[in-house]
């Protein structure tokens, strides 16, 4: 509106091809071995992660652990030689990277056939916390790795029917030792759990349809959730820990796979199952572009540190884009 | 008692005698003073028995003397011009009539220009200047009391206001500025102002006096068609004057009341025009509606019904001073009930032009803006039926503007007449005139005294709108409040115009499944993509086209919009034109078929017609690539524009005919020009040469043989307005084809057969058509083939031309008739001694 020059739709800076599958999965690995440029690791629904070197733009290595079932979830460990994967094979492996090595070293047994990926909160600390779908239909598991010590099993009350648990997130305020989490669930609603008290500090209805992915500013406390339908909703957390719908923003299609904060809490992404990535200014939620490239849904969105934006479709590409670089 | 009247007649004698014949200055200068007693005004002022017998008696018979002596040598008999002065003082400070008259008659008496004639008109000049005329009317208005003289009044009359008139034809171009028209009326306009004056006063005095002459005067002004200047200077100094004051107002009204007859319509118009609204209206008329029967007419009847070239203004005033008075109420009921009478009736709609229209509609418009609940209540049912007559017939009509007319009218009558139930409510566009008419129906608020500041009513009306238009835009705030003030610079947004809704791609890619899809498909998203895809395979595959073309036609137009897919009548109509251009003959064959067909709506009957006129220009167009062109390609307007606009009714064809005309004429011109060398377009086969009488003659031939739902010369008459105007269409463009001549010869026999239709829309179709058979048709051929035709059009376009009810047609009728003309020009250059 008020620009009255409009930069022309931007282009992805590369593709990454070769997945010979759908993407399903997206994360990361910051440059630990200070050669520049982070590595990415990439999902796919034939049970293969693949680590790619951004400098050469191909794949280094291909990790098989999933016996050909998706891989819906991928996360590093700070140290940065661990890789944990989600598939839907029920197991979550634990590899070592570390020199070239790639083997699973552990394993945690799932109990849940959904499509909630887990969650973790690791601070640096050998012990860490996990989070994923519990063995009943709206429970979640906390464990306490590497012991795989089963902490709690986060349960609403029994009239509550929230449906199955669709996306978490674990963090801790600076302020205060308890870690939280958030899940999104498949009746639209968005609740904080307190995890060492073990009990919801507030849970709002966000959405229509099943919350399908959010994302948290721990630093502005406020967070962002998509879901199946239209509306991606940005809610606060007050002082009392209690969760507000600060506003909405209608798409243009619906259906959100995945949203994802830059993490210098600047623009964040969506995953559309309308092939279009879609990039808002965080503070204002104003749309600032539309990334058309894939010719199918969109399955996850990831930023790289440097504020690269990787983005997995199900027609097999892996699309890497530099919008507004940071600085 | 007997010898005192022949002193002053042996004395006046004796000065006549004096002036007339002795050379002497000096005795001439004393004859004259001693005479100048007689007019008074001085210390040896003669007795008044005296003056009296002067002024009736010998006054005029002494200046027609003092008049006729008059000469450079005379003048000079005494030097510096005393004499000169003394003899202008008999005309200025004598009797006002009797100097007038001696003044106007001798410079009528005159030949020619000479010395003689211009000291007299310098005189008369002077006698104006010094407001002599208003001396003149005033004692006129004396005279009333003593039995009249009906001679000198009329004379008086004739002279005051025929003045310029004469003057401008004894002085020719030595004309003087005070004698102009402009000049003169408004100086009567002001010493009219005077004489009121003086009349109050003396009223006011006591004393009784008649304002008849001076009405006289102003309604013979007027009846010269001077309303603009003497009412531009009477009625804003009366509109003040009448202010609060019962006294100027009586006079006004008597004023206006003493006007005659044959001059009362000249000047109730002038007076409606020139009053800044109801208010100084009703002061300066009063109730003479009531009493005086012309008035009434005019008022009532001549301003609302006969004439329609006034501005809304004026009907403002009028109607409102209507509304004004408890006595005069009746009497705007009344005119509603007989404005909406004429606006129910089916020929009076069909014989008056549009303006006269809106005049009307815009009038009772503000007659219900006037009047109350409870005055309407009376005559409800009258005025609703006559309403519902008029809504019907004008919603019948071929033509946009009247359509329009007829819902914007209707909306505001039923809603305030029919309260109890729904108001009607009806679609249309609004544009300035709609605008302008609801402004009309709100009712004014009561001190809107704007008006007596003597700014007109135009600009407080049209004000409503705008106001209301600005005080409907939200305020608008930031949009939204963030907190913290990010520097957003470095985020500028992308261009996200490409963001849409997301389609599946389920368009079939061969010509057999697209039809497949669109006859049987329950998928409405399969659908959607066919259709959407057709036109392009059409184009790509013309061979498969052509094997299934008449079935794709018809399944094209049976075609029922499913969902709600947008431009879809734009997408059929292209793909049917692309499938006509495709294969020609068949699809021709069957579409002009199908006009004439049983089960069709008139919907389709008339997309048929579209469908023909469209593939004909797309055919005949010069340089078509032998491939059709890329589908959905863009610019249509440059093509496809003229044909579309003349088959669609409106005020469209007439500018678009113009275009067709002036291109004409344009390539007619022949340009000695030294312009770059222009490249000459590919000489090209003309593709609608071979199948233009596909086009034509079916169409043409079944239009008088009426089917149980489709009688074109019945009430279907759109239909054939669109069939005329396709005709006219095809004419045109078979300009160079073989089957001209015979297509003319048709076309003109059919326009025959309608010209007298009622329906102007199709009297415009046969117009156009008339033109492209002008233009189409070979001259020889024309000529040769059809001289009793074309005589026979001739004298109808002359009488359209002068007498149609219509504007378009009359303006379309002239284009033809020049067109004619050239023809008879080019081909029979010496015919004509």
């Amino acid at each position: 509106m008020a620009a009255p020059l409009l930069l022309p739709p931007p282009d992805p800076q590369f593709v990454l091809r070769g997945t010979q599958s759908p993407v399903h999965a997206l994360h990361f690995r910051e440059g630990a071995q200070a050669q520049g440029r982070p590595l990415l690791f990439s999902g796919s629904q034939g049970g293969l992660v693949h680590i790619w070197s951004l400098q050469t733009r191909r794949a280094v290595t291909t990790l098989d652990g999933h016996g050909g079932q998706c891989v819906i979830w991928l996360q590093t460990l700070p140290q940065g030689h661990q890789l944990l994967s989600q598939g839907r094979d029920l197991r979550l492996c634990l590899w070592d990277l570390a020199e070239g090595r790639n083997t699973i070293v552990d394993s945690v047994r799932l109990e849940s056939v959904g499509f909630c990926r887990s969650a973790i909160l690791a601070e640096g600390q050998p012990r860490w916390m996990l989070a994923m779908p519990g063995k009943g239909t709206d429970e979640i598991q906390i464990l306490e790795m590497p012991s795989k010590t089963s902490v709690c099993t986060l349960k609403l009350e029994a009239d509550a029917k929230p449906g199955m648990p669709m996306c978490l997130g674990l963090w801790q305020a600076n302020c205060s030792p308890h870690p939280l989490l958030l899940a999104g669930y498949e009746d639209g609603s968005v609740a904080l759990w307190d995890v060492s008290e073990q009990k919801v500090c507030s849970r709002i209805a966000c959405h229509e349809e099943p919350v399908m992915g959010l994302d948290f500013d721990s630093q502005k406390a406020r967070g962002v959730s998509g879901s199946a339908g239209k509306v991606l909703a940005v809610w606060s957390l007050d002082g009392q820990q209690a969760l507000q719908v600060h506003r909405t923003h209608e798409l243009t299609n619906p259906g959100v796979a995945e949203v994802t904060i830059r993490p210098d809490r600047k623009i964040l992404a969506t995953a559309g199952w309308d092939h279009c990535v879609r990039v808002f200014h965080w503070q204002t939620m104003r749309p600032l572009a539309v990334l058309a490239f894939h010719s199918a849904t969109v399955q996850c969105v990831a930023f790289a540190r440097d504020g690269l934006l990787a983005a997995g479709s199900k027609d097999q590409r892996i699309s890497l884009w530099s919008l507004y670089p940071r600085t | 008692m007997d010898l005192v009247p022949s002193v002053v007649r042996l004395e006046v004698q004796e000065a006549i005698h004096t002036v007339s014949s002795s050379k002497d200055g000096g005795h001439i200068l004393s004859t004259l003073g001693s005479l100048k007693r007689y007019l008074g005004e001085m210390e040896n002022a003669a007795p008044l028995g005296e003056r009296e017998e002067f002024t009736t008696g010998h006054f005029a018979a002494f200046l027609r003397c003092l008049a006729s002596k008059l000469s450079p040598d005379w003048l000079e008999l005494v030097p510096d011009g005393r004499l000169e002065e003394l003899w202008g003082s008999f005309f200025l400070e004598g009797p006002a009539d009797q100097a007038f008259l001696v003044l106007m008659e001798s410079i009528e008496g005159i030949a020619g220009p000479s010395f003689r004639l211009m000291k007299m008109a310098r005189l008369l000049a002077q006698f104006l200047r010094e407001g002599r005329l208003a001396a003149l009317m005033e004692g006129q208005c004396w005279r009333q009391r003593q039995p009249g003289f009906p001679q000198l009044w009329e004379t008086l009359l004739s002279r005051v206001v025929g003045l310029p008139d004469q003057l401008g034809n004894r002085l020719q171009r030595e004309n003087l500025d005070e004698f102009f028209p402009q000049n003169y009326f408004s100086l009567l306009g002001e010493e009219v102002v005077r004489v009121l004056q003086a009349v109050v006063d003396s009223l006011r005095g006591g004393l009784d006096c008649s304002v008849s002459f001076v009405s006289q005067v102003l309604g013979k002004a007027c009846v010269h068609g001077r309303q603009r200047e003497i009412l531009g200077v009477l009625v804003p100094q009366l509109t003040t004057l009448t202010q609060g004051s019962c006294l100027w107002q009586r006079v006004c009204w008597r004023l206006v009341e003493q006007v005659p007859d044959r001059a009362m319509e000249a000047v109730l118009t002038g007076l409606v025009e020139a009053a800044p609204g109801p208010e100084v209206l009703s002061r300066l008329l009063g109730n003479l509606v009531v009493k005086n029967k012309k008035a009434h007419f005019v008022m009532t009847r001549k301003l609302l019904f006969l004439q329609y070239q006034h501005p809304v203004s004026m009907l403002q005033s009028l109607l409102g001073h209507l509304a004004m008075d408890s006595q005069r109420r009746p009497l705007l009921v009344q005119v509603l009930r007989e404005l909406l009478e004429t606006w129910g009736s089916s020929s009076a709609m069909r014989h008056a032009p549009l303006p006269q229209q809106r005049y009307v509609s815009k009038a009772i418009l503000i007659c219900l803006a006037h009047l109350g609940q409870r005055e309407l209540e009376d005559s409800r049912d009258e005025l609703l039926a006559s309403m519902m007559a008029g809504v019907k017939c004008r919603l019948d009509s071929s033509l946009p503007p009247v359509r329009r007319l007829g819902m914007i009218v209707a909306e505001v009558i039923s809603s305030r007449i029919h309260h109890e139930g729904p108001a009607l409510k009806f679609q249309y566009e609004e544009d300035e005139l709609s605008l302008e008419l609801l402004a009309l129906a709100t009712p004014r608020p009561a001190g809107d005294g704007a008006t007596e500041a003597g700014t007109s009513l135009m600009p407080a009306a049209g004000e409503t709108p705008a106001e209301t238009v600005a005080s409907a835009v939200p305020p608008s705030g930031p949009e939204d409040s963030v907190s913290e003030l990010d520097s957003d610079d470095e985020f500028v947004p992308h261009d996200m115009s490409g963001d849409r809704e997301l389609k599946s791609n389920k368009a079939p890619m061969y010509l057999r499944d697209c039809m497949e899809a669109l006859t049987t498909s329950e998928d409405a998203e399969r659908w959607e993509a066919a259709l959407g895809a057709l036109e392009g395979l059409v184009y790509r595959s013309p061979a498969a086209t052509q094997e299934v073309s008449v079935e794709l036609a018809k399944v094209l137009l049976h075609l029922e919009e499913r969902t709600c897919v947008a431009g879809f009548e734009g997408l059929r109509q292209r793909t049917l034109v692309a499938v006509t251009i495709t294969d020609p003959a068949r699809v021709t064959e069957y579409l002009t078929s199908q006009f004439y067909a049983l089960n069709y709506s008139l919907r389709q009957r008339m997309d048929i017609l579209d469908v023909l006129t469209l593939a004909a220009q797309e055919l005949s167009r010069p340089g078509r690539p032998g491939r059709a062109p890329q589908p959905g390609s863009p610019n249509p307007g440059t093509r496809c524009l003229p044909a579309q606009a003349a088959s669609r009714p409106g005020s469209t064809v007439a500018p678009d005919w113009r275009l067709v005309v002036e291109e004409r004429i344009r390539s007619k011109t022949r340009r000695f020009s030294k312009g770059p060398p222009r490249q000459g377009a590919a000489g090209d086969p003309n593709e609608f040469n071979s199948v233009a009488g596909y086009f034509f003659f079916p169409l043409i031939q079944r239009f008088d043989r009426p089917l149980v739902t489709f009688d074109l010369l019945g009430e279907d008459h759109l239909v054939l307005g669109r069939l005329t105007h396709t005709l006219g269409a095809l004419m045109y463009l078979a300009v160079n084809t073989t089957v001209a001549a015979p297509m003319g010869k048709a076309l003109l026999e059919f326009v025959w057969g309608l010209r007298f239709h009622v329906d102007a829309y199709v009297r415009q179709g046969l117009l156009s058509a008339i033109s492209s058979v002008l233009l189409s048709v070979p001259a020889q051929r024309l000529l040769e083939d059809l001289p009793d035709e074309l005589l026979e059009a001739g004298s109808w376009l002359a009488d359209v031309a002068e007498k149609d009810p219509d504007e378009d047609c009359r303006t379309l009728a002239l284009k033809a008739l020049l067109l004619l003309e050239r023809l008879r020009d080019r081909l029979l250059p010496r015919s004509s001694p």
